[in-house]
């Protein structure tokens, strides 16, 4: 697994980008890359980018939009069109959605309180790069822990997602009021996931489950064989 | 200049907030209000090489996601 190569960006307010960095070594084998905000350029020939939870910028005007329009997102805007893989979580996602990588908007939860506790996910698509270590319909249980994660898209936006087989997760259980309980997207090409739950804190027994794993180790099997 | 944008959720996105707000109205024994959608205003002072594209640009790209908002520009006289 050595050489695997991965950056985690850090925007000012992230606060999980230790623990991605941590799943992605622990997992991988190597340590990512550090990549801050204001940097012009991500390192060359990567094989996977992460944008980690927090609040990048305190939720300044909607959460992810400044962090969408910071030096960095261009360059891995562009890395994705290449089809470098991106992993966005939780704040990740919605700077994601903000840059316009994902279609669809992150909302306030319909509950208005913050959601942090384990939720139950079902996996919609096994076929993917981040979800081929999970079988279709499979139960995961995954932490959430957001304010705005009530997923919104238009109609036929919500259609097309369904049809291409892009919902990746579904919350099994009621969350955050998002449209048809989405949980996870992918990208029409299939090398982007945004997911509102945190994969990254489930890795090892400590953490007291493993279900998160899955998802990296598919991630870094698939690049690694291909 | 000033200039003045209102950013407001569209028509059928479901505004939690402004749910919570109307029932905090209620709470403080006022009737009649029917709904309550909260939004933002944004004020900008801004010299008179800004145009109106220019502010178009600005909203559509940064200030309001097109997606689920809208945003009205209004130029306040000096």
């Amino acid at each position: 697994m050595s050489g695997f190569r991965s950056a985690v960006v850090t925007f000012p307010g992230s606060n999980c980008d230790r623990d991605m960095a941590d799943a992605l070594e622990k997992i991988s084998g190597t340590a990512p890359y550090r990549v801050w905000h204001g940097d012009a350029d991500l390192p060359e020939r990567l094989d996977f980018i992460a944008l980690p939870g927090g609040f990048s910028y305190g939720d300044y005007l909607r959460s992810g939009a400044m962090a969408a329009r910071s030096p960095i997102m261009q360059a891995v805007v562009a890395a994705a069109g290449r089809g470098v893989p991106v992993l966005g979580v939780c704040n990740g996602f919605q700077v994601l959605t903000e840059s316009g990588l994902l279609p669809g908007a992150l909302m306030r939860n319909a509950g208005i309180r913050f959601v942090c506790r384990e939720v139950a996910l079902t996996v919609e698509n096994s076929q993917s790069l981040f979800t081929g270590g999970y079988s279709k319909g499979q139960r995961i249980l995954i932490p959430v822990a957001h304010h705005d994660g009530n997923y919104f898209a238009d109609d036929a936006t919500l259609e097309r997602l369904e049809g291409e087989g892009r919902v990746a997760f579904r919350y099994a259980e009621p969350v955050n009021g998002s449209s048809r309980d989405i949980a996870g997207i992918l990208n029409e090409a299939g090398n982007v996931l945004g997911m509102m739950p945190h994969p990254e804190r489930m890795i090892e027994a400590a953490h007291g489950g493993t279900d998160g794993r899955a998802l990296f180790e598919s991630a870094i099997k698939g690049l690694v064989d291909a | 200049m000033k200039v003045r944008v209102y950013v407001s959720l569209k028509n059928g996105v479901l505004d939690p907030q402004g749910r919570a707000i109307h029932h905090a109205i209620e709470g403080l024994g006022i009737h009649g209000v029917k709904d309550v959608r909260a939004g933002k205003m944004l004020e900008l002072e801004v010299d008179d090489t800004v145009t109106d594209a220019a502010l178009d640009e600005m909203a559509k790209k940064l200030l309001a996601n097109m997606v689920i908002e809208n945003y009205r520009i209004e130029r306040i006289a000096a």
